[in-house]
């Protein structure tokens, strides 16, 4: 029977693959896209796990919301990137910042 | 436009000059007093100060002078200002000051004098700068505006001094008291602290108020601003800065005489400082070029007869002085003007001559002017002047023969430069250019029309009001308005009657010799005397030395304080600092926003996790 830690560990570790991807990474947005699914995954792995060890379905339900949105947030990520290609030609990462002080 | 100001200014103050001569007239006979008060100005508790019409015998005689004389400077000027684009601003300035003046003279207290003192200096200042296109007129209107508040300085601490002392600003109430202060009848201090020195209480008052005096009345140490003042335009020289507004210092003086009695140690100082501002002005007169300047410094010169005549206790005398100079001062340079109107704006006296064939009326009219100022017998100066000069003899107090001796001789100088202006001016060989002969032209009636009326004045004005003024009847004319003292004119040796009268005929005679009969003694003397001469046409060098003690320190100071005070100190830490402080910090927030999302995101990270270590350990 696997218990809770081993949940909780697995989700703190792709929590921190997710972070530790959006700051390492200095190439691409895709990648920090991923990253967020990755830490909302995280997320989720909490809830669902929760939910299980409690008897509570509000946890599942949460998750279900979570993924919706997930899904709705890459779309609209992934929309951003390619109108902002096809204004500055690239996605890389380090030509990103026009919020330069 | 034009026309709207000329008639509604000329018709007020004719009015006004014509009520004035029939208050005057009505009552030569009765020295009533009519005190009328308008409204109160400044109450709180028991001091009270009102705007008021106080109308004594002094009074009387100022305002015939000062309505008179500006109704017809503002006649005079609808001719001279005939090609100047401001006239309504002309017009608006000269009432202004007449307002302003009349304010001064019918005052019942010092305040409302004092209102009228400032409000003189202030149209003063406007009319010497009214040509403010020309940097001379606005040099000269700031250096009137400030050399005066260094007179309405004294005169301001003497009026503190009154309040300080007597509680009160009413001349009847300070007067009252001043002479039970010297009857020892009164609980005030009899002196006073000032500057660490104890002073007589009356000797302070009476001086500072003499500082005041000679701030307005260009009286030697305060003189500078007078002939930089011919900046303005002529009819201003003749109805400020001759007829009315430097009569003022002499006006406030024999206004408070009551109280100048008490203080014989002013008084002497008094005769001192006008005797030699009569001496000193007349021989820097003897010797200047430009016609204007040689009437400013003769104004000067009388400014400084009345001041003695005050000095040795004849106010009535000043009073008669300052009465028929007003007429013959205003004539001369009212004439001037005309002068300079005929030959285009042209004021050396050495560029004219021979100019008696092309304007005759005006020479006739400057004749008139001259002869009065030089004592001529029976016009109005001959009698004035003769007073003081009297006066100076027979009086016993400080100063009084010095000042006698300073008369004749003033007599002569006065007589001789005002004998080479006209000698220079309109006999002799014409020595202006060609091409500008022809363009000169008599004035017109509206500037000659004036001009003979101050020619009557100057003539008569003497006979007619001599016994009031000083004579048989100055008891009935003057009542208590002034302090009167009695000398017995049988006392008078012959000589000294009659010398005024000589040595004026010896100046005119010396005139005539010099610049008409004999011309290459002037040149020869001042070969002789180059020294002197240069002391003399540079005024006794007073502008060089009040440069070097009083302008050049000021500037030195406020160039320490502009640039080192101001510039490095305040704005170093103020203004500036703080602006350059913010920057600094700026930049070095700008260097923080990378623009790149992942430091955005690891900055995000960082604070969330402090805020949960917080939360977690707060609750442990």
């Amino acid at each position: 029977m696997i218990q809770l830690e081993q949940f909780l560990i697995l989700s703190s570790l792709i929590f921190s693959i997710g972070v530790i991807g959006i700051f390492l990474n200095r190439k691409n947005v895709i990648i920090i896209l991923m990253s967020i699914e990755l830490i909302l995954l995280a997320v989720n792995i909490n809830l669902v796990s929760f939910s299980y060890f409690l008897g509570d379905l509000t946890g599942q339900i949460f998750a279900l919301f979570v993924l919706t949105v997930a899904a709705a947030e890459a779309a609209i990520g992934l929309a951003i990137l390619v109108v902002y290609n096809r204004n500055a030609g690239n996605i890389e990462i380090e030509n990103i910042n026009s919020l330069k002080g | 436009m034009d026309k709207a100001a000329q008639i509604i200014t000329v018709s007020f103050i004719s009015l006004a000059a014509l009520m004035s001569a029939f208050a005057f007239i009505i009552h030569i006979n009765d020295h009533s007093i009519i005190h009328i008060k308008l409204f109160d100005w400044i109450a709180v508790g028991s001091f009270i100060v009102s705007w008021s019409i106080y109308v004594d015998p002094v009074t009387r005689i100022m305002l015939i002078v000062i309505c008179s004389v500006s109704a017809l400077v503002h006649i005079y000027s609808i001719g001279y200002m005939s090609h100047d684009n401001s006239k309504p601003r002309f017009m608006a300035y000269l009432s202004l000051f007449t307002f302003a003046m009349l304010a001064l003279v019918t005052a019942d207290n010092f305040l409302q004098l004092f209102f009228g003192w400032e409000g003189v200096g202030l149209a003063s200042y406007l009319l010497i700068g009214f040509w403010y296109k020309k940097s001379t007129a606005n040099a000269a209107s700031i250096k009137a505006f400030v050399v005066n508040r260094v007179g309405d300085f004294g005169l301001a601490l003497g009026i503190f001094a009154i309040f300080y002392l007597f509680g009160t600003l009413d001349y009847q109430e300070v007067f009252y008291k001043a002479e039970a202060l010297a009857a020892g009848t009164s609980n005030i201090s009899s002196s006073i602290f000032f500057f660490g020195y104890e002073i007589g209480s009356l000797n302070l008052i009476c001086f500072l108020l003499f500082i005041g005096a000679m701030g307005k009345s260009a009286q030697i140490f305060l003189h500078t601003w007078l002939p930089d003042a011919m900046e303005g335009p002529t009819p201003v020289s003749a109805l400020i800065h001759a007829a009315t507004m430097v009569t003022a210092g002499v006006f406030l003086i024999v206004r408070c005489s009551p109280m100048y009695d008490l203080a014989p140690d002013i008084l002497s100082l008094i005769t001192f400082v006008g005797a030699t501002t009569a001496i000193f002005a007349a021989s820097i007169g003897l010797v200047q070029n430009d016609i204007k300047r040689i009437i400013a410094y003769s104004t000067c010169s009388q400014l400084g007869y009345m001041f003695f005549a005050v000095g040795v206790g004849a106010y009535g005398a000043a009073m008669f002085h300052l009465f028929t100079h007003a007429f013959f001062k205003a004539l001369l340079f009212l004439g001037a003007g005309s002068v300079i109107h005929a030959v285009n704006d042209e004021q050396d006296i050495r560029k004219m001559g021979g100019l008696s064939s092309y304007i005759p009326f005006t020479h006739m009219l400057m004749l008139i002017g001259t002869i009065s100022l030089m004592g001529f017998p029976f016009t109005a100066g001959y009698y004035s002047k003769d007073a003081i000069i009297e006066s100076a003899y027979l009086a016993s107090s400080g100063f009084s023969s010095y000042a006698f001796i300073i008369g004749l001789l003033g007599v002569l100088m006065t007589s001789f430069y005002s004998w080479r202006l006209m000698f220079l001016t309109f006999n002799g060989t014409s020595r202006i250019e060609e091409k500008d002969i022809s363009r000169i032209h008599e004035s017109p009636n509206v500037m000659l029309i004036p001009l003979i009326i101050l020619a009557i004045g100057a003539l008569f004005s003497g006979y007619f009001f001599k016994d009031y003024f000083i004579g048989s009847n100055s008891e009935l004319f003057w009542g208590n308005s002034i302090a009167l003292h009695h000398h017995d004119e049988h006392h008078i040796p012959f000589l000294i009657y009659y010398a005024p009268m000589l040595l004026g005929f010896l100046g005119l005679f010396l005139a005539w010799y010099m610049y008409l009969k004999n011309k290459s003694i002037p040149g020869k003397i001042v070969k002789l005397n180059g020294p002197l001469y240069q002391f003399l046409l540079n005024k006794w060098y007073f502008d060089e030395l009040y440069e070097f003690i009083f302008v050049r320190p000021a500037k030195a100071i406020g160039h320490f304080l502009w640039k080192v005070f101001d510039g490095r100190i305040i704005d170093g830490f103020g203004p500036d600092g703080i602006a350059k402080v913010v920057l600094d910090l700026s930049i070095r927030a700008k260097r923080i926003q990378s623009g790149y999302i992942y430091h955005y995101a690891f900055a995000i990270l960082i604070g969330v996790s402090l805020f949960i270590t917080y939360f977690i350990y707060r609750n442990l």
